[in-house]
């Protein structure tokens, strides 16, 4: 991994223009865009946390994806030839070039404060994981990690970002396949691919898709659809550390390409990947789990109160092989073409899963009592235990290289985004305008070291604190929506000017706040809240009041 | 069109022409590959919707 940052500094060696910098060259291809774009997104926390998902929860959580195809689409239509039309080096330019300033630095402001947070949050989350894989201080792996790609994005800028994360998702996908090979290689030792599939189907681990209208269910096909679709527009067309990934393509043709690459991949991806989860599950039917996945968690508990752990443990580990008892009976009954008795053993099977899962939420309340601030999903830890306990050494290596390349791949995509927004929007436009080029690259080098020091110093105060994650992807939230709004009107609504947006988009964001403060509802509706009200108010306030006075 | 290193952001718009065209040997345009791109999106979808009739 040293060797992949290390080569993205020597390639990008002696830019000195801001448009090299900040946008590449200009000859990046579809394939480096494609793949860019994909590990831009598939940061490590994701990448650790999608096959825990299915192990816990089956295959639903593809849903989640089902707006993004749609979303690519518009954003290759739509948003991505009025970028390159205007030759933009942010997103946030071309409000500006649509509006006006102070739109274009309240767009640019919105994507800082929540970007800026979620820095940190990309940087930590890693970082915790790999503190407990090599028993390393946790501030350590954060300042080292840190420090890494903070080196390798300012010396290179944009263009080193693409080239690296290129060969960082190479690892990733390598370390990924290798897992389910290997994972597959021990299953056939238990049963067949397709009983393995039957067995996982049982527990309701391979239910893809859900046509239920029921709001209340988390993954539906129409929550992915359209929640979805409003997410990835969001994320894709307005967020700079993803526009800067596409914009920097040799041609609109490359850039379109690259997010067709992603909307045709991310669905299969995202499937193999929660089916490698679910494959865990099933192969955790025949060698016995922990009771909890984090283990130093659970063990620091265990100190105290050895016994009460001791006793979880034991239940959990009968219920476990009571139920690789029926189980195998059920695949016996299965050869025998014995139906009655396959009915039977589905059925001991289902009543001894039941009776560990009781277990396992005895451990959750057993740590909770020991611990009123300990985390109690260890979804997250699932991924990495199997790797540790099931895996040759080889193997462990070049999958804990693939952590550190998307932990890296993020964390410098966001930085450089970071970058070149505060030093295009903020520091070329409102204090130095008149410059040489050479002037704006040392800037944005600053700007991105800057941006990377405060994300480190805000690593370093979540671990402070408790339940940062989920506080940092509730102020995204807060604040996507009225971002899509006001690029969907710069696009879609011609005849609603600078002013009135700026006030909508203020106005939005005020009703945002207030609803999150007052309603009890999921954060993610927040987006849609936003958008909707952004767009409404900026055709209210423009019908009422500043058309006649702005076209005068 | 401005060179790279020059002040400004280089690559000037490319040709309407070019921009319609997609240089691919069997979607020779734009809407054609977003058509195909649905249509896959599409046929994702029956496949899972098919994973989960089987095994539920």
């Amino acid at each position: 991994m040293l060797g992949i940052a290390a080569y993205g500094v020597w390639r990008t060696r002696g830019q000195r223009g801001l448009s090299g910098y900040l946008k590449g060259s200009g000859t990046t291809g579809w394939v480096t865009i494609g793949l860019s774009v994909m590990a831009t997104q598939a940061s490590a926390i994701t990448f650790m946390s999608t096959p825990g998902q299915g192990y816990e929860d089956g295959l639903g959580f593809v849903q989640n994806y089902f707006g993004m195809p749609l979303a690519l689409i518009l954003i290759a239509a739509v948003f991505l030839p009025m970028f390159r039309r205007l030759n933009v080096y942010t997103a946030y330019e071309f409000l500006g070039r649509r509006f006006d300033t102070k739109t274009r630095l309240l767009g640019a402001g919105l994507f800082l404060l929540q970007r800026g947070l979620g820095a940190g949050i990309t940087i930590y989350a890693p970082a915790i994981v790999l503190s407990t894989v090599f028993g390393w201080p946790l501030e350590l792996t954060i300042i080292l990690s840190g420090l890494l790609v903070i080196i390798y994005t300012v010396t290179g800028g944009n263009e080193a970002v693409s080239v690296t994360q290129k060969y960082q998702m190479l690892v990733i996908f390598g370390g990924m396949a290798t897992a389910l090979v290997v994972l597959l290689a021990r299953l056939s030792g238990h049963l067949a691919f397709t009983d393995a599939l039957t067995l996982a189907g049982t527990f309701h681990k391979l239910n893809a898709v859900d046509f239920s209208p029921d709001l209340r269910r988390r993954y539906t096909v129409w929550s992915g659809l359209f929640g979805g679709l409003c997410l990835s527009l969001s994320y894709f067309g307005t967020d700079q550390s993803q526009v800067q990934r596409y914009i920097s393509g040799a041609s609109l043709r490359e850039s379109r390409l690259g997010l067709m690459f992603n909307a045709v991949c991310k669905i299969p991806m995202q499937f193999l990947i929660l089916l490698l989860g679910v494959l865990m599950f099933v192969f955790y039917q025949f060698e016995t789990p922990p009771v909890f996945f984090n283990q130093s968690s659970w063990q620091e508990a265990a100190a105290r109160d050895g016994a009460k752990f001791h006793a979880v443990e034991q239940k959990f580990a009968a219920a476990c092989a009571q139920k690789e008892q029926a189980i195998r009976a059920w695949l016996e009954a299965r050869r025998r073409h014995d139906p009655a008795a396959e009915t039977a053993a589905r059925a001991q099977t289902l009543a001894a899963h039941r009776q560990s899962e009781e277990a396992r939420a005895e451990a959750g309340t057993a740590l909770r009592q020991a611990d009123v601030h300990a985390q109690t999903n260890d979804g997250d830890y699932v991924f990495i235990t199997f790797i540790l306990a099931q895996l040759p050494h080889g193997v462990i290596g070049l999958l804990v290289a693939a952590f550190f390349a998307a932990a890296l791949s993020s964390k410098a995509a966001e930085l450089s985004a970071l970058g070149s927004t505060t030093s295009v929007d903020f520091y070329r436009h409102l204090l130095k305008r008149d410059a040489g080029e050479a002037h704006y690259v040392k800037a944005s080098r600053w700007f991105t070291a800057l941006w990377g020091v405060v994300a480190l110093g805000f690593a370093l105060f979540a671990h402070l604190q408790e339940n940062l994650i989920q506080a940092v992807n509730i102020v995204g939230s807060v604040f996507y929506g009225v971002v899509l709004g006001l690029f969907l009107v710069a696009f879609f609504v011609r005849w609603v000017r600078g002013t009135a947006v700026f006030f909508a988009a203020l106005l939005a964001q005020e009703l945002v706040f207030c609803l999150y403060f007052t309603l009890n509802i999921s954060y993610l509706w927040y987006n849609l809240i936003g958008c909707a009200a952004c767009v409404l108010f900026s055709l209210l306030i423009q019908a009422a009041g500043f058309k006649r006075k702005e076209s005068t | 069109m401005k060179s790279s290193g020059t002040p400004g952001p280089p690559g000037a718009p490319k040709s309407i022409v070019d921009e319609k065209a997609t240089g691919l040997p069997v979607f020779k345009t734009w809407p054609a590959v977003y058509l195909f791109v649905f249509a896959t999106f599409v046929v994702w979808v029956l496949l899972l919707a098919a994973l989960t009739g089987i095994f539920s």
